[in-house]
């Protein structure tokens, strides 16, 4: 399956792109981010880590689901703290478990629910749900109930709904972890087709070929910041070691 | 579990608008108990199944599952009614419950989620005034309609991871073993699909919304 590169509404700044100023965060008494102070502006970011590692929360900082406990994130120059809402329509947010992001009964329903948000005209919301579905080998399922799909189209639904916004740049939270490997491959294409900026944290170190940085995460702070060849090097040992 | 029962097929009955739909089976409702005559409530019995299996053309299987879920309450107030009034009272009032779980199924089957909402968000605009928001209402009727069946799926996993265990699933130890653990993975779920809202911009809504919505 070919997939034909998504356009972008929100407007993005490349050279802006998204910065993490001193950020900490912390849940109750456990640090679970400490001093990162980062620049992301490539096209292709990986995000791996151990099991509580703090990768998770790093990618929820990224589009304001999470508010750093210290120092700021900006999108675009944009506080995710102050301008929240306008960070979330520039960044999209996959979930690992795509039955957490599939919020109506049926397939179409649910690619149309953020553009509604959105306040999209009906008739153009129709013809992006239609182009979108069509996309993503979704269309003859429109009507179907969304619980009864397998669980790779399950993935592509919850993508569908996300891409289907236009963002600017997208968080993917470890999108292959439920997958199969035919399931695995085709949403690594669909992310390496993707125009957008894309942020991806997973334990599938192969998905992150042809990246351009990888950041290794342990312990709440970045511990490896490179290309994926040495980034995935330290991250091995890293494991190894432990 | 399915309670997404959307049947599409391009027929007269889903192309009437959710509230006319709506309408007719309160009006139906109101039929039935004001008139318990055996051969109205039988002629809207046979109504709901010609207009569901011939006008909309749906299978015949969407109205027996309904019929099937209701079964046994069925058989319980046919014997209830017979022995405490007699055999015509029952047959009636087992006619009339029919007609109605089969005109909802039709009417269910007939239309989309997203069209069912729009009617009980403009239905709820009133509440607007004493600042609920009625789209608000609508995602909490869509929600339900998406999640009690993955719910359930849940409820089957764990009963399973028991069974395989060679714990039990039956009697009030085996409900307290399912609902404790199903209760913690609904509550780690809804905050997820808390967060997805977020994501998906839920906070954007605006607080009145018109006209009819794509799906």
């Amino acid at each position: 399956m070919r997939l034909r590169r998504e356009t972008t509404a929100a407007v993005a700044d490349p050279a802006r792109g998204i910065e993490l100023r001193g950020v900490g965060h912390v849940y109750g008494d456990r640090v679970v981010l400490a001093d990162l102070d980062l620049h992301l502006t490539e096209r292709r970011i990986g995000v791996v880590g151990a099991n509580g590692s703090g990768k998770s929360t790093f990618a929820r900082l990224l589009n304001g689901l999470v508010a750093p406990t210290t120092g700021t994130v900006l999108v675009d120059g944009l506080d995710t703290r102050s301008c929240v809402r306008e960070v979330r329509r520039r960044v999209g947010f996959v979930f690992q478990d795509p039955d957490a992001q599939i919020v109506y009964p049926t397939v179409a329903e649910d690619v149309a629910y953020g553009l509604e948000n959105q306040g999209v005209p009906a008739a153009e919301r129709a013809d992006r749900v239609a182009e979108v579905l069509e996309r993503y080998g979704l269309a003859g399922h429109a009507d179907h109930p969304a619980h009864l799909l397998s669980g790779g189209q399950k993935q592509l639904l919850a993508i569908a709904g996300v891409l289907v916004m236009r963002p600017a740049r997208i968080v993917f939270d470890e999108p292959t972890t439920l997958l199969d490997l035919v399931n695995t491959r085709r949403v690594a294409q669909l992310v390496e087709e993707l125009d957008q900026q894309v942020v991806v944290v997973t334990h599938d170190l192969d998905l992150l070929d042809g990246f351009d940085r990888v950041l290794v995460i342990d312990d709440g702070r970045v511990v490896a910041d490179g290309p994926p060849e040495s980034s995935v090097a330290a991250y091995r040992s890293l494991m190894v070691h432990r | 579990m399915t309670l997404a029962l959307y049947v599409p097929r391009a027929s007269p009955v889903h192309r009437t608008p959710a509230g006319w739909k709506l309408l007719a089976l309160a009006l139906l409702s109101v039929l039935v108990f004001a008139v318990p005559t055996l051969p109205v409530v039988f002629g809207a019995l046979v109504a709901v199944v010609v207009l569901g299996l011939v006008v909309a053309r749906l299978p015949a299987v969407v109205l027996l599952r309904q019929a099937r879920v209701v079964l046994w309450w069925l058989v319980a107030l046919f014997v209830l009614h017979t022995v405490l009034t007699d055999v015509l009272d029952g047959t009636l009032t087992v006619i009339r419950l029919l007609t109605l779980v089969l005109a909802a199924a039709v009417v269910t089957a007939t239309t989309r989620v997203t069209e069912m909402v729009a009617v009980i968000e403009r239905i709820c605009r009133p509440l607007e005034w004493v600042g609920v928001r009625p789209a608000r209402i609508g995602l909490v009727i869509a929600m339900a309609l998406r999640f009690i069946p993955l719910i359930s799926e849940r409820a089957d996993r764990i009963r399973e991871a028991q069974a395989a265990r060679g714990g039990s699933v039956r009697g009030l130890r085996g409900l307290k073993a399912t609902v404790v653990p199903l209760l913690i993975q609904v509550l780690q779920l809804a905050q997820t699909v808390s967060e997805a809202l977020d994501a998906r911009g839920a906070d954007d809504v605006p607080v009145r919304r018109r006209g009819p919505r794509a799906a």
